[in-house]
């Protein structure tokens, strides 16, 4: 297998504060992976960097091209989709218009129209309520369209920042659910930063773990969910 | 009765000179969260571009054509060399390259054509319309084009990929760039926007006040007045806000002795403060309807 995504060395900084010290790792395509960590770990701000959102220095390849000096919106226009905590709906916005900017950098109008109906499909919540504010969607539900805003980009490669933050876990169960479904049938490979950890273990093949803006883990999730260090730190038993 | 009609009906003329601005006013509020204080002055030296044009022979509407699509072209300039380097500058930076902008603009244009005042044609006459001594075919034609340009920009943002695209980009500028918008052009195009319908409302009202470089001074107040009346979030609030108060002020004008036309702008600025004390948002503001 080819690793899609490449980072190495990784160190960003908010101010004089440096956030990462060095991280290095790689995804391979078609994988889902996981990032663990406690808050302040350096989670978020792994992601924030590869979208080129925070000042950071070090090597970042996708699919073997360097993407570190790239504006936000021209990595995003490389395939890959970036769901933000906190969601970052367009909640003045209806539902469907969200759903378009999703699919804003691309030209294909008739597959844009066909790929909204799919995620009406993927989310049929979304459906019932497509005319409608953004703003007003419950929070689970703005998870879903954040997700299907994400999709409509069609990625190679998603990014994910605690999508089950604030939600109901019957809520999160079904949104796992359904991108593992994303990850097989649309072969998009995902990564997802996630407090949750068991169930984000559930989900993923690949994991790793960081403290204090390093990697301090990796390999199989299996294993990861199996390791004494992590079951006592993270998934508490 | 009658005197009421007229008066309202005299009001709606004059409330489209103020309905153009505010679209202006608007456009790039939209854009930057920011009021331009020079885009009464943007508006002015375009209205003068089109009369320069107008004195080398070329024809109304030829030379009304061009001076919107330099008018263009000089928002984005404006933007890029002005303000995009003040983006993350804070507000009073940002009050002050706009005052700046407005003495210089101001000066220039003084200083190309003198401040005498000119007189400027109306490519729609000045008879009375529809045989009504209170409202011209000119002033009938302004508030067609103002209509015509309200409608134009609610089809662009409703329903094009750039008007969506820069809606976004004025509501959540890092949402917008994680679906790959170019947000900083969407400010740049607003720009050039706001410029383009400020240089045709120039032209429209440059026929009423004649044209000379300080004539958009009273009218950038009302076309505030309005924008903040309707709400500066709503292109079609701004209108409506244009069109009353131009009403208000001539009622006001009538019926309470006194007023007259000395303190007519006084008015102006006090519906600013009133409709920012009583209902913030404006009229047609969208409140932004949350749910956690």
């Amino acid at each position: 297998m080819t690793a899609m995504l490449n980072v190495k060395d990784l160190r960003a900084y908010y101010g004089q504060v440096q956030a990462l010290h060095g991280l290095s790792f790689s995804l391979n395509e078609g994988s889902l992976t996981t990032l663990l960590g406690a808050n302040g770990a350096g989670k978020t701000t792994t992601l924030r960097a590869i979208c080129n959102m925070v000042r950071s220095t070090g090597a970042i390849e996708f699919e073997g091209k360097p993407i570190g000096t790239r504006s936000t919106e021209n990595v995003v226009r490389l395939g890959i989709a970036h769901v933000p905590q906190g969601r970052g709906t367009f909640t003045n916005m209806t539902v469907e218009e969200n759903l378009q900017l999703g699919a804003i950098s691309r030209s294909d109008k008739k597959a844009i129209v066909a790929d909204i109906e799919r995620m009406y499909e993927h989310f049929p919540v979304l459906k019932q309520r497509y005319t409608q504010q953004a703003g007003t969607l419950s929070g689970g539900e703005q998870q879903m369209l954040a997700v299907a805003r994400a999709l409509m980009l069609r990625p190679r490669l998603m990014l994910l920042d605690e999508p089950s933050f604030g939600l109901a876990p019957l809520i999160v169960r079904d949104l796992f659910r359904i991108l593992g479904k994303i990850n097989r049938e649309e072969k998009v490979t995902i990564l997802v930063v996630e407090q949750n950890a068991q169930l984000a273990l559930e989900l993923a093949d690949q994991a790793y773990v960081i403290e204090t803006g390093r990697i301090v883990m990796s390999g199989n999730a299996k294993d990861i969910a199996n390791n004494e260090d992590v079951r006592k730190s993270y998934l508490g038993y | 009765m009658e005197l009421f009609a007229n008066q309202v009906l005299a009001g709606i003329a004059t409330g489209a000179i103020y309905a153009c601005m505010a679209l202006a006013v608007v456009m790039i509020y939209q854009a930057i969260d920011h009021l331009n204080f020079a885009q009464g002055e943007m508006a002015m030296f375009s209205t003068f571009i089109s009369w320069q044009l107008m004195q080398w022979g070329v024809p109304y509407w030829g030379a009304f054509v061009l001076t919107v699509a330099f008018s263009f072209a000089a928002g984005i300039a404006i933007e890029r060399l002005l303000f995009k380097p003040l983006a993350k500058a804070p507000v009073l930076t940002n009050v002050a390259g706009f005052i700046a902008l407005y003495a210089i603009i101001n000066s220039v244009a003084g200083l190309i054509w003198d401040f005498t005042i000119k007189q400027y044609p109306t490519p729609f006459g000045s008879s009375p319309f529809l045989g009504s001594q209170l409202i011209s075919t000119h002033q009938a034609g302004m508030i067609g084009i103002t209509l015509l340009m309200l409608v134009l920009l609610f089809f662009f943002f409703r329903f094009t990929r750039v008007g969506l695209a820069m809606r976004a980009a004025a509501s959540l500028p890092e949402s917008a760039r994680l679906v790959g918008i170019n947000t900083s052009w969407m400010i740049a195009l607003g720009w050039g926007m706001a410029a383009a319908i400020g240089s045709i409302a120039g032209m429209m009202i440059a026929p009423v006040v004649f044209l000379e470089p300080n004539m958009m001074l009273g009218v950038l107040i009302y076309g505030f007045a309005a924008a903040v009346l309707g709400g500066l979030s709503s292109p079609f609030g701004a209108v409506v806000g244009g069109f009353l108060v131009g009403v208000f002020e001539n009622l006001v004008g009538t019926y309470i002795p006194g007023v007259g036309n000395e303190l007519k702008l006084p008015i102006a600025l006090a519906l600013i403060v009133t409709v920012l004390v009583v209902k913030p948002a404006g009229l047609f503001g969208r409140a932004i309807v949350k749910r956690v």
